[in-house]
């Protein structure tokens, strides 16, 4: 973070050194700033305080009254038992698989719709479509109109071709979850990677052809390089997403079958079983995640702002 | 672009573009032909392509076919949406001039702190927020909803607008003060010209953002308050299930978000990555 406040101030506005005033115009400079800080402060980082202190007591919310101070005993509980364990694996697989796979196919997506060809806004704006379906209804669609072994749409298309008609959720619970987020997820991937080729360097494009380059080459050694920081990008901010789903779980299988994620058990822990302490606890290791993938999200981020700010 | 080269292939890219293109917006069109269908025919195999078209499904979502109603739900993400939509904006203009115009120093570490609120996920403050909510009678309150969300979306269109009104040049501004103009004039007539589409943008990325929220909506509300996302959850069991109207809940639902989303499909992606990329 230090790092940042070296970026070159590029449109700083020249100071006025009067004196007395000086103190009175750097608080009106501030003051506008000021409710949004106090606002985010109050509402999310004094919350998440509250749930570290939570975090070390054993609070069942049935028997307040036995609420007594744990130290670290729901951490170890919470990384031994095999079910949260198991959740914390889930997590991660999840969050790999979707990202990755989103990626992929956002990535091949961005190359075709960075080629002109006609109806290419119509094709765009078809793409853009699974992400702005909203994340209840979208599992929602994937769970009766798409999965539903009797009369859902991908084992109708399999009656066509004489195919086996599994039963999708119950067979393959956690890769159906998957393929409802890779669904929604690729959009997002193929935008931010479309964004990042449309602001390739035409002329260099134009100078490797020139030299006789090939499509493969170009791709290789111009576009991948260039693309590379908005692949972190891509990467990193759905994570940050994709580890919080909540919605896609708890709609397709209710956390069932094995594929409760931390965020699905921290819900439950608390509000089903009112294992406060626990479900804190919990709640701090996700944040913990969220932590490591941020800090590599900030850094990719400043690295394309400083860019911006040293341009302006 | 690379309009220079016409390729024979490129025929072929865009034959696949469009197949793609098609297979993704599939799910989504089988949806809407299903919600037009009735029940018998919505859930045949092998799917009936051609059967006859009706809006029993709709009726019957709209509780006219009685059901419960889902309007009290419309209402209240809508109430939610847009308060928590001009909260965020009466906060976050502000605070963008701060960040962008008119400097605050280390102005980039302030930038980054509303970055890293919005990497704490939200199971973080669940419990606390639940547990305050109970102890203050504020649980099933549509108004706490409007407080979590603007605090979901400030940090986004806090970043959004900076980017927006840092693109208002500065000499601009500096000539309008030399002339004697004062902020509010500067701010109505030179700023808020070049900064207004971006404005409406990110106001529409904080409302689909609100819109679609389900966790906190889920946990905090009961009957009252109850949100659009959270009436759908009553479809998730599939016992005595109706999937035309599944069909029509989901796609009426999701129609201000995907207008909204249509509407702000360039600004979209620099939201999205929080400002990080144009």
């Amino acid at each position: 973070m230090t790092a940042t406040t070296t970026a070159p101030l590029a449109t700083t506005p020249v100071r006025t050194t009067r004196q007395p005033s000086a103190r009175l115009r750097a608080w009106a400079t501030r003051a506008p700033l000021l409710p949004a800080l106090i606002f985010m402060i109050a509402v999310t980082q004094l919350p998440f305080v509250a749930t570290l202190v939570i975090s070390f007591f054993d609070w069942n919310a049935l028997y307040p009254k036995a609420r007594h101070f744990t130290g670290v005993d729901n951490y170890r509980e919470v990384l031994t038992d095999a079910d949260l364990r198991h959740s914390v694996w889930t997590t991660v697989l999840l969050t790999v698989a979707v990202v990755l796979a989103s990626l992929v196919l956002g990535l091949v997506l961005a190359l075709l719709l960075d080629r002109r060809f006609r109806g290419r806004g119509v094709v765009r704006t078809l793409l853009i479509a699974p992400f702005l379906v909203v994340p209840v209804a979208a599992a929602l669609l994937w769970k009766h109109v798409l999965y539903n072994p009797e009369y859902g749409l991908l084992n109708g298309l399999l009656h066509y071709v004489g195919g086996p008609q599994p039963d999708w959720i119950s067979n393959t619970p956690l890769l159906a979850v998957e393929a409802s987020l890779v669904w929604q997820w690729t959009p997002f991937m193929m935008l931010i990677l479309l964004a990042g080729l449309q602001s390739r360097d035409p002329q260099q494009l134009e100078a490797a052809r020139v030299d006789g380059a090939s499509d493969w080459q170009i791709f290789r050694h111009l576009t991948l390089p260039h693309l590379r920081r908005y692949l972190e990008l891509g990467a990193l901010l759905g994570s940050i997403y994709i580890v919080q789903n909540f919605d896609a779980v708890f709609t397709i299988t209710s956390g069932g079958l094995g594929t409760a994620n931390l965020p699905y058990t921290v819900y439950q822990s608390f509000y089903q079983a009112h294992e406060n302490g626990l479900a804190s606890a919990a709640g701090v290791l996700v944040v913990i995640g969220s932590i490591i993938i941020a800090t590599f999200a900030l850094r990719v981020v400043s690295s394309l702002f400083r860019e911006e700010v040293g341009r302006a | 672009m690379s309009a220079t080269i016409v390729k024979r292939k490129g025929l072929g890219l865009g034959v696949t573009a469009w197949l793609l293109g098609i297979l993704f917006f599939l799910p989504i069109a089988w949806m809407a032909l299903t919600s037009f269908h009735s029940e018998s025919d919505a859930a045949t195999n092998p799917p009936s392509f051609g059967a006859a078209l009706t809006l029993d499904g709709y009726r019957e979502f709209f509780g006219t076919g009685g059901g419960a109603s889902p309007w009290p739900a419309l209402v209240n993400s809508t109430v939610a949406s847009v308060s928590s939509t001009l909260l965020v904006l009466l906060l976050a203009l502000p605070a963008a001039y701060a960040l962008s115009i008119n400097r605050v120093r280390k102005w980039t570490d302030v930038l980054f702190f509303f970055l890293s609120t919005k990497m704490l996920p939200v199971v973080a403050g669940l419990l606390p927020i639940y547990l305050f909510a109970k102890n203050t009678d504020m649980l099933d309150n549509i108004w706490l909803l409007v407080i979590l969300y603007t605090s979901m979306n400030l940090p986004i269109a806090v970043w959004m607008m900076q980017s927006f009104l840092a693109e208002v040049p500065v000499a601009i501004i500096e000539a309008a003060r030399v002339d004697g103009a004062r902020l509010p004039t500067i701010l109505a007539r030179v700023v808020a010209p070049i900064a207004l589409p971006g404005i409406a943008a990110t106001s529409l990325i904080c409302f689909i953002f609100s819109w679609n929220e389900l966790l906190f909506a889920r946990v905090l509300t009961g009957v009252v308050a109850e949100t659009a996302p959270v009436f759908l959850t009553g479809f998730i069991t599939s016992q005595g299930l109706f999937l035309a109207k599944v069909c029509a809940a989901s796609l009426v639902i999701s129609l201000p978000v995907l207008a909204a989303g249509f509407a702000a499909q360039d600004k979209l992606v620099q939201g999205l990555s929080l400002g990080a990329v144009k």
